[in-house]
């Protein structure tokens, strides 16, 4: 049996997720929502069988008995709109904005921990492209700081995302925090309209303290770099991670070295081209939690199931 | 004020000295050189001035520097030491955010600048409609201008001044522009915006006096200097060097040309002594086009990664990295490196 979702936004995440969701074993995309008739992203869905609305939430709520999962890929403040609306239909919801609702998942860190949750938060691209790292480095050393830079094409960017920049710095922050490990953490977007576009890029600095061991720092980052391509293939390191020494005043203290981990995110390609990881790795994390809620074969509780109240 | 008879002034002078010039120091501004360049300036009549992290409010980070003092103290000892100077801050959406924009306006600021790369206005939106909110006056700062022409340029200050900008200026981050790019810009500003325009000068090219000079024949409104040009890249359009070569065409500043003087001799030189001298690799970033604060940053990575600092500025200008990239500066620096190690073992 699988999971009929709905998609509800049809911006660039929205279309781009559609493509995976339609090839997921367990998951399949059975509703669009969005508020433009004539969105490219609908009109995608619907030569692709799915049922396209254009009206809103109003008549995916009229549709809730037919879906088991919503993904909500619209912009923080739509979600904070609707999301006391899925509660009060039962709808478990995967959320793809920074709203920051319900807990923050990465799948490479806590996937398990919040699988009943009735609204999971995917942080951000950049998050989820580096919250992981943070948190390998987190395992063999104390982090008392995290900074992240996230870079991408410009045209990679709708207006969701450009009118959350400040949700975008402020939950990717805290995540690098609270999902990542780090004891202070500070995140900074920048847009690159170069052309030909650039591919999605992620610069991850900790901070490192006295007595760090540079060989398990470094290890620790490529291990987590091979866990990440499992399910987003074009994650990769453009360098090894390099460990700057120097004195830093941090705010978490100062402290002797820094790691800086170079990544880039190549994206599979399904909606935008290549140079979109930032897509990428939003709706292949987004797929992944899906599936790890997704109902057992045996029938035990999950999405839909009679355990979510309704 | 000059004190003379003097017509009154077409445009209004900002000095960026205690937020440009924040670069050339590695934003390591104490609270004392805050209060004295403003008691100072205030006193020479300059009637706007911008203290905030170099890379605007939040800047202070891994990637563009940490702060030696706070920026809040900074702009909070600037506001107490001003009697007439209006205070300016700047903010990147991306790097600051809303929360530190209403930090700065508890403290008592008067004017917000809110700067995007060129060709990225719409990400200011929420913060001038917030600044506007808060009563302050706003600016729309579009960064590396020389990046595309004037009617795209146009295109872009459209939408800070329907956000609500009361002045949108032209910055040539990179130092790039030569006299017909600025007037250019300007001119086309000047005819298709209701608001104010103003142009944000370097001197990397030697031109920023030249260009500014350029911008108010095209009818700029407001203009921005440093006081011994201390500031990223090669330096800013020198204040007092634009208010002497103003004065000296019969265009009143509002700002005494003797004072503002005294002020670069004896409160800014003493910072920074060698600010001024255009050398290769301040040059280098005009011709390459590569955004000023790189540059010390820059000449860091390659004294750690034993490269040549000039190699990095051309394969960043090469990359079209924008304002706020620094953490580029690092992976250049280590692929060449990488590139060297590499043909040295071919040999």
């Amino acid at each position: 049996m699988t999971v009929r979702c709905a998609i509800v936004g049809s911006g660039n995440i929205g279309t781009d997720l559609l493509h995976k969701l339609a090839r997921s074993a367990t998951l399949e995309p059975v509703l669009m929502v969005g508020i433009d008739p004539d969105s490219e992203g609908l009109a995608r869905g619907r030569a692709m069988g799915v049922t396209a609305i254009h009206d809103g939430v109003d008549r995916l709520l009229d549709h809730a008995v037919d879906v088991d999962l919503v993904y909500e890929a619209t912009s923080a403040w739509v979600h904070r709109d609707n999301a006391p609306r899925y509660a009060d239909a039962g709808l478990p919801v995967i959320d793809l904005t920074p709203a920051k609702l319900g807990p923050l998942v990465v799948p490479t860190v806590n996937l398990d921990e919040h699988i009943a949750a009735p609204n999971v938060n995917l942080i951000t691209c950049g998050g989820q492209a580096t919250v992981p790292i943070v948190h390998a480095v987190a395992q063999v050393c104390d982090v008392p700081y995290a900074e992240i830079v996230s870079t991408v094409a410009s045209v990679s960017a709708g207006p969701g995302t450009r009118q959350n920049i400040d949700e975008f710095t402020k939950t990717t922050s805290a995540a690098l925090v609270e999902v990542g490990g780090a004891r202070h953490g500070k995140a900074i977007m920048v847009l690159n309209p170069a052309e030909p576009p650039i591919l999605m890029r992620n610069t991850v600095f900790c901070a490192l303290p006295d007595g760090y061991d540079a060989a398990a720092v470094r290890d620790a980052i490529v291990e987590m770099v091979d866990e990440m391509a499992q399910y987003v293939p074009g994650y990769r390191l453009k360098s090894a991670p390099v460990i700057e020494t120097e004195v830093y005043g941090t705010p978490g203290g100062v402290v002797p070295a820094r790691v800086v981990a170079l990544l880039e995110v190549e994206g599979a390609g399904d909606w935008l081209p290549p140079y979109a990881g930032n897509l990428d790795i939003m709706t292949a994390s987004a797929v992944r939690v899906g599936e790890a809620m997704a109902p057992r074969p045996t029938g035990s509780a999950g999405p839909g199931s009679a355990e979510v109240s309704a | 004020m000059s004190g003379t008879s003097d017509p009154p002034t077409r445009f209004r002078l900002t000095d960026s000295t205690l937020r440009d010039g924040s670069h050339a120091v590695a934003h390591q501004f104490t609270v004392d050189q805050a209060r004295a360049v403003v008691t100072s300036l205030d006193a020479a009549g300059v009637p706007v001035i911008e203290v905030s992290h170099g890379d605007g409010l939040g800047g202070s980070s891994f990637n563009y520097g940490f702060s030696h003092t706070p920026e809040l103290d900074l702009l909070e000892v600037a506001i107490d030491a001003r009697t007439t100077s209006r205070i300016a801050i700047l903010m990147l959406p991306g790097i600051g955010i809303r929360e530190d924009l209403l930090r700065a306006a508890d403290l008592g600021i008067d004017v917000a600048r809110i700067a995007t790369h060129c060709t990225e206005a719409d990400i200011s939106q929420q913060h001038i409609a917030l600044a506007k909110e808060l009563g302050l006056e706003v600016v729309g700062f579009l960064m590396m201008s020389h990046m595309i022409g004037p009617d795209h340029l146009l295109e872009q200050a459209r939408k800070m001044a329907s956000y609500g900008a009361d002045c949108v200026y032209v910055v040539d981050s990179a130092g790039a522009m030569t006299i017909d790019d600025a007037r250019r810009r300007v001119a086309a500003l000047k005819a298709g915006l209701d608001c104010q325009v103003g142009l944000h000068a370097h001197n990397n090219l030697s031109l920023a006096v030249a260009n500014s000079m350029a911008a108010l024949e095209e009818g700029a409104d407001q203009l921005d200097g440093c006081t011994t040009g201390l500031g990223a890249g090669a330096g800013n359009c020198p204040t007092e060097i634009l208010v002497a070569a103003l004065e000296r065409s019969g265009v009143a500043t509002g700002v005494d040309p003797l004072a503002v003087m005294d002020t670069a001799e004896t409160v800014v030189r003493p910072i920074r002594p060698k600010q001024g001298v255009i050398d290769r690799d301040g040059l280098l970033l005009g011709y390459a086009g590569v955004y000023g604060s790189f540059l010390l940053h820059a000449k860091r990575a390659a004294e750690r990664y034993g490269v040549d600092v000039a190699d990095i500025l051309l394969e960043l200008g090469r990359r079209k990295v924008v304002g706020g990239q620094e953490d580029m500066i690092i992976d250049v620096a280590v692929e060449l490196e990488r590139t060297a190690a590499t043909a040295q073992a071919a040999t």
